[in-house]
This record gives C-alpha cells, sequence and structure tokens, in this order.
C-alpha cells in the first residue's frame, strides 16, 4: 500500500477517534473503549474498500457494514460523518433526545447505517442474512460485521457462524476486535472464548489474524478475505481498548463512561498532537 | 369431518402457492415437515434456507435478508418464535420495522400431546406489545390462506398464528374478503356479542346455536386481526349488546381478550367476560380433551355469556 494513502487512512482513523471522543463527552454517556479499537478498520473499510453512495445511502448494490458490537456506535457515526452520510455537526447530538444519532445505532433514522444493533449477537446473524440474500439473489456486493470479542460470549455468534460456513458465505467478512476487554474485566477471565482462532477454523471460516491498528493488514486482511472461494472469513484483529488516548488505554473502566472537561480537553490534545505528527495541523 | 383442515396446513400451501406472485424468501428451524414450509421447499428450493436448530439467529438472519428488501417468512413453532427468540424478535424486526414475516405454528394448547413445553398460550401478549408488530390468528384454512396474502402486502412485521390440529373451515373461499385489521360480524344479534378468535370462533358459532334455546340472541365476530383490533366494530358490540364474551386459545391474560376489555374500558364501558386458559400451563392430552379440560369450548362460551348478560346495567 502507498505510503501517502496509509497515512491518510491514519488521519481519518484519528479524526473518527475523535469524533468518538466528542459524541461520549457531549452525551456526558456512552462507550469509547471500543469505539477507539475500532477505528482503524472503520476507516480502511469505508474509506478504501467499501462501495458505499452517500448520497444514496440505501443503494441496493452497496457494501454493507454491520457494527454488531453496536454500543461501539460513536466510532460508526463519526466513520458515517467523515464519509458525508450526514453533517459533523450531529457527531455533538449524540444521545440527546431530539437527535439521530441514538445511542445504539438505528438504521430507520441514520443514513449509512445498515442494521439496528446493540443487542449483542445479533449483528453478525443480520449480516449473514444480508450475504445470503446476496447469494440468493445474485448480487455481488461484500458484507461485513465487526463483533467483540466479549459479544462471542453469545451462543448466537456460534449460530450465525455455523450458518455462514453452512451456506458458504465467501462474500462475508467478520472482524473480530480482539481487544482482550469487555464491561467486567478480561474476556479471558469473565467468560473465555478462547481460542478465537481455533473455534472460527473448526466452525468451517477462513482465519486471519492481524494487527488491527496497522492499516496495511487490515487491508490485506481484508482484500484476502474478498479472495477466497467457499468460506466468510473471520479477521481477528488484536486491538487495544481506548486506543489512541493514554489514559483511556486497556481500561476495562472506560468501556462505557464519558470523560469529565479535563479528561476530554487530555484526550483532543493527544489525538490532535497525532494528527500534527502526520502532518494535520 | 373432511373438512377439518389445520391453518398451518393452509399456511404452507400458501406460501408455495404466492410464491409463484411474489419473490418471497423463507426460513426455517428444522421444522419444515411440521410447520409446513417444506411445501414451499420443495417448489422453490433456492428461495428456502434451513437454519437449523437455531430460532433467534433465524429471527436476525431474517432481519439481515429483509434489510436488503425482500419479504421474508421466518417460521417456526409458536413457543420458540414468540419466546425463546422473543428478543431477536424485538430488537433485530419489530424495532427496525422489517418485513419479516412470523409463520408462527402449533400455536395454543391443541399442540397437544408434546405438553406444556411446546404449547403456546402467550404468543399474542408477548407480541403485541412489540411496537409495529401486526398479530394475525386466523380462524380457518381460508383466512390462513388469506392472511398469509395481506401479510405479504403489508409492509412491516407480521406475526402470523397458527394451530396443527385440524380446525373446521368456516369460510367460502370465493367469497371471503380478508382486509387487515378488520373484524368480521358472523352473525348478528342484540343480546350479547361473542368475539373470538382462531379455533374458538367455530365454538362461538356453536354457542349461539345453543343459547338461541334460551331465547338469546348473541352476535357472533371474528377478530382475526389482534393488533391493530378493530375498535370500531367491538365499540358498536358494545353499543348495541351491553355484554361482551371474548374467546382465545390463549391465557385469558394479554392475549384477545385483554385487548378487547382495554377497548371497551376506554371507550364504552360494559361487562365483559373472558374465555381462555385460565392463567396456567397445560399438559400432554389429545387436542379435544385440553379444550374441554381448560375450559375452551362452546359450553363454557354459553356460561360466560349468561354471566355476562346477569352485569348488564339495565
Ligand atoms: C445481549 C446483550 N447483553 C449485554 C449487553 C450489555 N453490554 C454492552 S457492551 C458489553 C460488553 C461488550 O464487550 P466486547 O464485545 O468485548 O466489546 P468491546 O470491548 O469491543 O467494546 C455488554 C455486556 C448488550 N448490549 N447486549
Amino acid at each position: 500500500m502507498e505510503q501517502g494513502k496509509i497515512k491518510d487512512l491514519l488521519i481519518t482513523a484519528t479524526k473518527i477517534r475523535k469524533h468518538s471522543i466528542e459524541a461520549v463527552y457531549s452525551a456526558s454517556s456512552g462507550h469509547p473503549g471500543g469505539s477507539l479499537s475500532i477505528a482503524d478498520v472503520l476507516s480502511v473499510l469505508y474509506f478504501d474498500l467499501m462501495k458505499v453512495d452517500a448520497n444514496n445511502p440505501k443503494w441496493e448494490d452497496r457494501d454493507r457494514l454491520v457494527l454488531s458490537k453496536g454500543h461501539c456506535s460513536p466510532a460508526l457515526y463519526g466513520a458515517l460523518a467523515e464519509k458525508g452520510f450526514f453533517s459533523k455537526d450531529l457527531i455533538k447530538t449524540f444521545r440527546h433526545i431530539d437527535s439521530i444519532l441514538q445511542g445504539h445505532p438505528d438504521m430507520k433514522c441514520v443514513p449509512g447505517v445498515d442494521m439496528s444493533t446493540g443487542s449483542l449477537g445479533q449483528g453478525i446473524s443480520a449480516a449473514c442474512g444480508m450475504a445470503v440474500n446476496a447469494k440468493i439473489f445474485d448480487k455481488n456486493y461484500r458484507v461485513y460485521a465487526i463483533v467483540g470479542d466479549g459479544e462471542l460470549e453469545e451462543g448466537q455468534v456460534w449460530e450465525a457462524a455455523m450458518f455462514a460456513a453452512h451456506y458458504k458465505l465467501d462474500n462475508l467478512t467478520a472482524f473480530i476486535d480482539f481487544n482482550g476487554l469487555q464491561i467486567d474485566g478480561h474476556v479471558s477471565e469473565v467468560m473465555s472464548p478462547m481460542p478465537i482462532d481455533e473455534k472460527f477454523a473448526a466452525f468451517g471460516w477462513n482465519v486471519i489474524k492481524i494487527n488491527g491498528h496497522d492499516i496495511e493488514e487490515i487491508k490485506n486482511a481484508a482484500v484476502k478475505a474478498a479472495q477466497v472461494k467457499g468460506k466468510p472469513t473471520a479477521i481477528i484483529a488484536t486491538t487495544i481498548k481506548g486506543k489512541g488516548v493514554s489514559f483511556m488505554e486497556n481500561q476495562a473502566s472506560w468501556h462505557g463512561s464519558a470523560p469529565n472537561k479535563e479528561q476530554y480537553e487530555q484526550a483532543i490534545k493527544e489525538l490532535d498532537a497525532y494528527l500534527e505528527s502526520l502532518g494535520v495541523k | 369431518m373432511a373438512d377439518n383442515i389445520a391453518t398451518r396446513e393452509a399456511y404452507g400451501k400458501a406460501l408455495a402457492e404466492f410464491g409463484d406472485k411474489y419473490e418471497i424468501v423463507v426460513l426455517d428451524a428444522d421444522l419444515s415437515k411440521s410447520t409446513k414450509t417444506d411445501t414451499f421447499k420443495k417448489k422453490f428450493p433456492e428461495r428456502f434456507l434451513n437454519a437449523g436448530i437455531a430460532e433467534s439467529n433465524m429471527m436476525s438472519i431474517a432481519a439481515g435478508i429483509a434489510s436488503c428488501g425482500k419479504v421474508v417468512f421466518a417460521s417456526t413453532f409458536a413457543m420458540f418464535a414468540a419466546g425463546r427468540a422473543f428478543e431477536q424478535v424485538r430488537n433485530s424486526i419489530g424495532y427496525p420495522n422489517l418485513n419479516v414475516k412470523i409463520g408462527a405454528t402449533h400455536a395454543g394448547i391443541t399442540v397437544g400431546e408434546d405438553g406444556a413445553t411446546h404449547q403456546c398460550l402467550e404468543d399474542i401478549g408477548i407480541m403485541r406489545t412489540i411496537p409495529n408488530m401486526v398479530v394475525i390468528n386466523p380462524a380457518d384454512a381460508v383466512e390462513a390462506r388469506a392472511a398469509v396474502e395481506a401479510a405479504i402486502k403489508h409492509n412491516g412485521p407480521v406475526y402470523l398464528r397458527f394451530g396443527r390440529l385440524g380446525v373446521p373451515v368456516i369460510f367460502d373461499e370465493s367469497q371471503y374478503n380478508f382486509e387487515l385489521g378488520r373484524g368480521v360480524m358472523l352473525a348478528d344479534g342484540n343480546d350479547a356479542a361473542v368475539i373470538a378468535t382462531g379455533l374458538m370462533v367455530h365454538e362461538a358459532l356453536k354457542a349461539k346455536e345453543e343459547l338461541k334455546n334460551e331465547g338469546i340472541d348473541l352476535r357472533v365476530i371474528n377478530i382475526h386481526t389482534i393488533k391493530p383490533i378493530d375498535k370500531e366494530i367491538i365499540i358498536k358490540a358494545a353499543k348495541e349488546t351491553g355484554a361482551i364474551v371474548t374467546a382465545e386459545e390463549h391465557n385469558i391474560l394479554g392475549g384477545l381478550g385483554s385487548a378487547v376489555a382495554e377497548v371497551v374500558a376506554e371507550s364504552y364501558p360494559v361487562p365483559v367476560k373472558r374465555v381462555g386458559v385460565e392463567d396456567k400451563f397445560g399438559r400432554s392430552g389429545k387436542p379435544a380433551a385440553l379444550l374441554e379440560m381448560y375450559g375452551l369450548t362452546a359450553k363454557n362460551i354459553v356460561e360466560k355469556v349468561r354471566e355476562a348478560i346477569k352485569l348488564k346495567v339495565k
């Protein structure tokens, strides 16, 4: 991948992180930790790989993305706003009573949201439905699902995994956001879904393991996934919960809490400093 | 009775029939022989998917397909559709208002010998509290077929409740006009009204005949769409008869009886008596014996009509 492009995607990912912090701060509630961990994946998907049209969000042949870990809506909203699906000004209305930006994504009112999610385990099934629809009706869009590692504890995820393999949904790619943390602590301590890779492989999936903050690895894995025939692909992306904001990194306590003013300013300062290092003033 | 057809039979036949006319997709959870979706599967294998024994997953998958613009039927027993998959139905289908039609068979106590774990007496109550969800409970095979087409044409989620047991055919297919949300007056009468749904409609008609001998002129109304309910026909019955009895193969809590009582209490209060399963779990047995044991017969309707008439404000 070209260096300039990598840099652009890193910049976008950082903007998504800033939007996430902004959203959660404005609402005084929301989920920063898991939003920051998937920003790079969203950047690569929306700004390099996915066929979508911000002017025609319901375009039938678009690629689709289901944020199965729907609590990380701040990052999704950030990506969609950057992509031009709606005004960036809306970010600070996140979770407000008169805003379209609900706490969890609502496909009925937010342009670009392909599925309403928030109840863990259901989004990946819905993604399977979209993918199988393409198979039945001979469409060639791709479907991406973003699934939490804690979310893997929901039995429905494995029902979906079985379904996807059975129906050979090679147009489906699931990114597992392997940040190792859920609400009550370490995923491996709360209720371990390990080994994740062997489980998906045993369920008949193609499995790729990457560093979920490495733009090039994300892109290459997604491209490889699209070339695999007859199997869905699980990309297990090792990430850092709270990535990019020093005091949030690897802290389960930042799963679902909002920064105060001081913390907010500190977070934005750190993200701005990173942007500056990438040449953005 | 040669005429007895289970509404699930009519459902399967209707899917196969309408599969030609509409580009529907049908899902099942390893019960296609029982839910009768196998008739569709045989004719349109490319548009049939088995989700396996994974009802919750099936509902969310149906949502995914519907989100791409298709009308999807997701079928399993009512217990699993409304019970196990409730939250998926609410969050993946009801909330995003998707075009998923839930074909729930084996509803009610007449599943029979499989017993309490398979008899769903709660589904109407559960489903009607989900915003956007339309709830239909057909009385016979003719109505079931018509309900399937109405569900296809309706834009949004629909819960269709079907039974396992063969039930008498009441309607004449050549003349029957199904209107979603519209009650059907089957017999006029001014002393009391019985508002029935599903297989209890037939019992209500029998009750009318029995009460004739006592000089009681009973109105019989069939409510196939429990949500949105036909308020007009209910209020009119309250006004013109002054006493209402509901009849359903469901817990008396939360179902048709509750829905009718809500309308009556808010708009034109008159006595309402309910025939249904009296907040109990069922047990194994032959369907007819169970209907008798749990008080779901014409005789029970007759008794409740007498009680309701006694309560009338003179
Ligand atoms: C079915 C369901 N159960 C519980 C919750 C509450 N909940 C929200 S986020 C979360 C933890 C998710 O952890 P993980 O999937 O690892 O997400 P991430 O760490 O990436 O934020 C839980 C339990 C929910 N949203 N849905």
